[in-house]
């Protein structure tokens, strides 16, 4: 499992370029947001290489990647459940969807549920403000949501 | 202090006071006598600013601020009581205790806690609020170290100790808000973290958090079975420091006390872990000699701190061959007492149960290391106590200890030389070791055998030996951080020594991680307290007659009838050991 996570040539140059400039520490937050936007969440193999590397021990790179909402530690679900926070949508109650959906799958925003099946995003306006509030699931839209709709379209996903 | 420091000048509570630029409001505030309520704060640590325990009202400030974190400033006026502050200091205590366990009186802080003194001083009475408290299992998964966050408060006391003192960073703070913890990496249980056992987290945590392992249960079995003879040791460390669990001041030798507590509670025989330390000393020094004479590897590190053997094998694994191959005293002594004695007995050392009491939390890993197993894989060392468990052992029995008559321990594996009782204190083994050394390299009579220049607290301490035309370089370092400095110029081929000598606690065993909790007016890790308790081991020393591990009688027998000599094929199976990286990887 800990093989198809790897320092890419990419993330180790970045690395060494962090570790010549002065404060090499403070670009930990950078070099986990590369690991990141490479693999979609912090693998514990990888923050234990960046440890090694970067020579800050192991326990404060963790504490740091618990800190910061923007980390995630579990690989994202089989399905990406997005809500659109823009302003349109948020006018129309987004923001009573978006507890509607933590309730159902009892996560928080940028969250993986216990089995894998969904990670809980929110993005800004995606264009269809005429739709909102808008909800995507993977590449589907769905528009005009309730937070009574939410556990309609996630059982949808269930068996999928 | 310099002359040119900046005096500042500033009132407090109606009255000036002068102190040097950068002291903290709360430290001004101790010259006059006042001492702001607190619970983060630690005068050994950085300051964390985490409690807000140790608030004051300045004047022109807008709200009340921490006196920990805020240094004084000229002209300041400062007001450090009145009905406001204290309603508010109570109102953060009982925050804190919101969120923490009602357990006062089956917790193992044994009516010393400073959550539960500070809260009884703040004349907090009720709890009001009864809602969602943290609710974690208990990680006992540590070999010595027990964790239970439940009853942490995020002082990070534990974060601070175990990076700033000891160098090994094992704990932070992970995630945030109400679900902040204090863990290991990836919250790993404790076993698989590069936690070392020291326990210097027990003693600086304010509340019981941190504990050692408990292993009375297995002690009281032990002692109620018939069948097993049950032999005593305690190290040199746990005389000097017993007292203070039964409201002595530190410092008393209780030697004879703990002999006769030791028998009173069920032990058949009572050892002394000094002998094993004269036997170290003599397996070590001629180990040295070796390496110095016969082009070994140098410097040599001493190995008797257990702690510091996890440390090194994570955080130093290319520097293992320097390491000296001697076990411990306690592991000497177990190993002698299930082999010689055991013969010499006729005793199936299968029947024999090893109770070492220790000032060390480390120890009770040590134990359980492979390396100190027999060949049918038993540890040598059964059960290993810290100097707590033992108090908690005598109160539950009623025995006073400090009104106890003295005892001698038991001859054979029991008599020990002043260089052993050094042992405990920071300089103690090189002290010890030095006097041994000198001797066999020169066949002359060491005079002058006191080395003040590698005693004391400083956290580094260097010396040159004269050894009959050859300069002999020395370092010795206590706290695992400062032994950090030392061992990557090992690494780098730039060690200037011959011979270091690392304890891994503050002050070296005397401030272990097992030894009682400190009394009530008492910081833990206070420095003259570690310094009353290394004074009554050197006290011990210089009213013996005996001062040289090699004229100990007994050890010398033990290589007549048993071991033949130092580092012989027999020496071999049973003191010594050997090393190998350990995992995971320390930064
Ligand atoms: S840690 Fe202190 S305050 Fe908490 S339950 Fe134990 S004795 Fe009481
Ligand atoms: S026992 Fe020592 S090494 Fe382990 S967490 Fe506590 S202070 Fe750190
Ligand atoms: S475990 Fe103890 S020392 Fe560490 S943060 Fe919690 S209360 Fe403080
Ligand atoms: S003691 Fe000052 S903030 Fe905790």
């Amino acid at each position: 499992m800990s093989d198809t996570y790897t320092i890419t040539p990419e993330i180790e140059a970045f690395i060494e370029e962090c570790k010549g400039k002065e404060f090499s520490k403070s670009y930990l937050i950078a070099v986990l947001h590369k690991i990141q936007a490479k693999y979609g969440f912090l693998p514990n193999n990888l923050m234990e290489e960046v440890a090694i590397r970067m020579e800050i021990p192991t326990s404060k790179v963790y504490g740091v990647a618990t800190f910061y909402h923007m980390f995630t530690l579990v690989p994202e679900g089989k399905h990406i459940v997005n809500i659109c926070l823009g302003t349109a949508c948020y006018v129309k109650g987004a923001e009573q969807v978006l507890n509607s959906l933590k309730n159902s799958l009892k996560i928080d925003l940028n969250q993986t549920t216990e089995d894998g099946l969904f990670t809980l995003k929110a993005t800004r306006c995606i264009g269809t403000c005429g739709l909102a509030p808008v909800v995507m699931v993977d590449e589907k839209v769905y528009s005009n949501v309730t937070p009574d709709d939410v556990p309609v379209i996630i059982a949808k996903y269930k068996n999928k | 202090m310099t002359e040119n420091t900046k005096m500042v000048t500033l009132i407090i509570d109606g009255k000036k006071v002068e102190v040097p630029h950068g002291t903290s409001i709360m430290n001004a505030a101790e010259l006059l006598g006042i001492k702001v309520p607190r619970l983060c704060y630690h005068p050994k640590l950085s300051v964390e600013g985490a409690c807000r325990v140790c608030i004051v009202e300045v004047k022109g400030a807008r709200n009340f601020i921490a006196s920990c974190a805020t240094p004084v400033a000229e002209g300041m006026e400062v007001t450090t009581t009145s009905p406001e502050i204290r309603q508010a200091r109570r109102d953060i205590v009982e925050l804190i205790l919101d969120n923490h366990p009602k357990d006062c009186q089956t917790c193992e802080r044994d009516g010393n806690c400073e959550l539960q003194r500070l809260a009884y001083a703040m004349g907090v009475r009720n709890r009001y609020f009864e809602g969602e408290k943290k609710n974690y299992e208990k990680d006992l998964s540590g070999a010595a170290v027990v964790r239970d966050p439940n009853k942490c408060i995020l002082c990070q006391r534990c974060v601070r100790v175990c990076e700033e003192v000891q160098g090994v960073t094992c704990l932070s703070q992970a995630h945030r808000g109400f679900k902040t913890v204090v863990m290991p990496a990836f919250d790993l249980p404790f076993a698989e973290s590069v936690c070392t056992g020291c326990g210097q987290c027990i003693n600086v945590c304010p509340t019981a958090a941190f504990l050692e392992k408990d292993s009375t249960k297995q002690v009281w079995k032990a002692l109620a079975d018939p069948e097993l003879t049950v032999i005593a040791q305690f190290a040199p460390s746990v005389r000097a420091a017993i007292g203070e669990g039964f409201g002595l001041p530190p410092g008393r030798n209780m030697q004879g006390e703990v002999i006769t507590a030791l028998k009173l509670v069920g032990c058949d025989i009572v050892f002394d872990t000094t002998f094993g330390a004269d036997l170290t000393i003599v397996e070590e020094a001629n180990e040295f000699v070796q390496r110095l004479t016969k082009g070994g590897t140098l410097p040599m590190i001493t190995s008797c701190s257990a702690a510091w053997m996890k440390y090194v094998e994570q955080f130093h694994p290319t520097i293992l061959d320097h390491i000296s191959t001697c076990k411990s005293p306690m592991s000497m002594v177990s190993a002698m007492t299930k082999s010689f004695y055991a013969q010499k007995q006729n005793i199936d050392p299968a029947k024999i149960f090893n109770l070492a009491v220790m000032c060390c939390t480390a120890k009770k890993y040590e134990a359980a290391r492979p390396e100190m197993c027999d060949e049918h894989g038993r540890p040598y060392t059964d059960t290993v106590i810290t100097t707590r468990e033992f108090v908690w052992m005598l109160k539950s029995l009623g025995i006073d200890l400090p009104n106890l008559e003295k005892s001698e321990p038991d001859p054979v594996l029991g008599f020990a030389t002043g260089a052993a009782d050094i042992f405990g204190a920071t300089g103690g083994v090189m002290e010890a070791a030095l006097r041994t050394a000198y001797e066999i390299v020169t066949g002359e009579t060491l005079i002058d055998i006191n080395f003040n220049a590698v005693r004391g607290m400083k956290g580094i301490k260097e010396a040159n030996v004269n050894v009959s035309g050859t300069e002999v370089k020395v370092a010795v370092a206590h706290g695992l951080g400062n032994a950090r400095q030392l061992m990557r110029q090992v690494e780098d081929g730039t060690s200037p020594y011959h011979f270091i000598e690392i304890m891994g606690c503050p002050g070296g065993c005397i401030g272990g991680g097992g030894q009682p909790y400190a009394g009530t007016n008492v910081m833990p890790l206070d420095q003259n307290m570690l310094e009353a308790r290394a004074r009554a081991l050197y006290n011990i020393d210089e009213h013996k007659v005996l001062r040289k591990s090699h004229e100990n009688p007994y050890v010398q027998r033990l290589y007549k009838e048993f071991l033949g000599k130092p580092l012989s094929e027999v020496s071999h199976k049973y003191l010594h050991t050997h090393y190998k990286q350990h995992f995971p990887v320390g930064i």
